[in-house]
């Protein structure tokens, strides 16, 4: 077992792992952050994205050691101060960019690192940039015009 | 996954000490070890990060103009920073998806030689030169064979240097679930003639395409390719496509790089 420390949503946080102890592991059952959700273990469905250093990554393909001394963003670290929605939640809500939920904390993440790099990205550009993010109920045009939305965009441009 | 110790050293001379050991493995991006870890398929005893190695990061270009990647820059920096070389670029920024492209890392993809991988074309289609921490390896000699390379046990990939071509292009026809390419072709003319490798299609791995490289060199048109054609023998045939339609989408794709390549 070894030490790691890391920032977690702006709270300094350590604790002792293994090798082999996925940041997942370390953040749901570490720190109770169960916000973050593993969908598939295999790299695949990106409902496990937070940001590690800004950076959007799959939290099941990366270890705990390796994010020692960074900056880790997760879901429970999206609201704003006062406990409302941040703008990409509330587009999500308002558009209707979730059913049940379960990718919605990987595609918030994503969407977040998106508007970071790119804050007025194209439709296309958002179906792009989600390639990694898998949703099984919405059909994705939801999930589309909520990023549009939280840009600032009209969503009437995204295809039906 | 079977336990291991981790060791995470910040000099090359310390990862390569580290390597030494045995069962030891090299660790970059994970984004293809770490799946692989998940299924015992690989159980070392002690596993090497080289992500907190400065001296592995970062693109610059050489004096002789060749650019130069050290083995452990993401995909993401790659297609953010290899403005140099926009083709090499582009590729990067092809790659999976951009949580696979934050971590993943040219040296590991290099290392690892899937037969479906982008960067393998990339390095084998610009004669890149793939530096190690004991030698030089020319592309030519480096790729042998489904994830087979000349490394050997404990050398690591600290750098590969791409010659710049006059033009060149990549074209990938994406297996749409594994976001690998189902065959892509990676077309290079530099002003000694012209390079042509394909990555998905062949069992044996990243191979050169000597006739279209010939035809190619003195028409570099994607005409020049018309009367070529490829065999299907040795060709991966698997649920999402068959040996023969591999081979057919060789020389498509061959001929949407060179006229991609302009
Ligand atoms: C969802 C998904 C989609 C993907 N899509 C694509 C795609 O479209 N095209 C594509 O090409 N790839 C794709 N990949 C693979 C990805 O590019 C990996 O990043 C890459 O294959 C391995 O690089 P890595 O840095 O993650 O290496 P790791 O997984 O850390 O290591 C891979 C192997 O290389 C060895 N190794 C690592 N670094 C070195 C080094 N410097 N010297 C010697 N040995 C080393 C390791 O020991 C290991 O055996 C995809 C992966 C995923 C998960
Ligand atoms: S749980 Fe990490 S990619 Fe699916
Ligand atoms: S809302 Fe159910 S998987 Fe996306």
């Amino acid at each position: 077992m070894t030490k790691v420390s890391m920032t977690v949503n702006g709270k300094p946080v350590s604790g002792e792992v293994e090798g082999r102890t996925l940041l997942v592991q370390f953040l749901r059952e570490g720190q109770g952050l169960t916000g973050t959700h593993v969908g598939c273990d295999t790299s695949q469905c990106g409902a496990c994205v937070v940001h590690v250093d800004g950076k959007a990554v799959k939290s099941c393909t990366i270890f705990a050691a390796e994010a020692e001394g960074a900056e880790v963003t997760t879901i429970e670290g999206m609201a704003n101060p006062d406990g409302s929605l941040s703008t990409i939640q509330q587009a999500f809500q308002d558009h209707h960019g979730l059913q049940c939920g379960f990718c919605t904390p990987g595609m918030v993440m994503s969407a977040a690192a998106l508007l970071a790099e790119n804050p007025k990205p194209t439709e296309a550009e958002i179906r792009d940039y989600l390639e990694g993010n898998i949703c099984r109920c919405t059909g994705y045009h939801n999930i589309v015009k909520a990023i549009l939305a939280a840009s600032g965009q009209d969503v009437a441009v995204a295809a039906e | 996954m079977y336990a291991f110790d981790f060791e995470r050293p910040t000099t090359i001379a310390d990862a390569v000490k580290a390597l030494s050991a045995e069962d030891a493995q090299a660790l970059s991006g994970g984004q293809t070890l770490i799946p692989t870890l998940k299924q015992r398929l690989a159980s070392p005893s002690r596993l090497v990060s080289l992500t907190a190695i400065p001296e592995l990061k970062g693109i610059c270009v050489a004096d002789d103009g060749a650019l130069c990647i050290g083995a452990a820059t993401s995909h993401a920096d790659v297609a953010a920073e290899a403005t140099a070389y926009p083709a090499l670029a582009a590729l990067a920024g092809q790659i999976g998806d951009p949580a696979v492209r934050n971590r993943g890392t040219i040296g590991g993809s290099l290392a690892n030689n899937d037969p479906s991988a982008c960067y393998p074309a990339a390095a084998l289609g610009s004669g890149a030169t793939i530096v190690t921490d004991r030698r030089k390896i020319a592309a030519d000699d480096y790729f042998q064979g489904m994830f087979e390379t000349a490394l050997d046990e404990g050398e690591i990939i600290t750098e590969v240097r791409f010659p710049v071509p006059e033009k060149a292009a990549y074209i990938k026809f994406e297996q749409p679930a594994s976001r690998f390419a189902l065959v892509g072709v990676f077309v290079a003319k530099y002003a000694g003639g012209v390079r042509v490798a394909v990555t998905g299609a062949s069992e044996d791995g990243v191979f050169r395409w000597a006739e279209a490289e010939a035809a190619l060199s003195s028409d570099f048109s994607a005409g020049a390719i018309d009367g070529l054609s490829v065999g299907a023998d040795g060709m991966i045939g698997d649920l999402h496509g068959t040996p023969e339609y591999r081979a057919h989408l060789v020389k498509v794709l061959t001929a949407r790089a060179v006229a991609a390549a302009g």
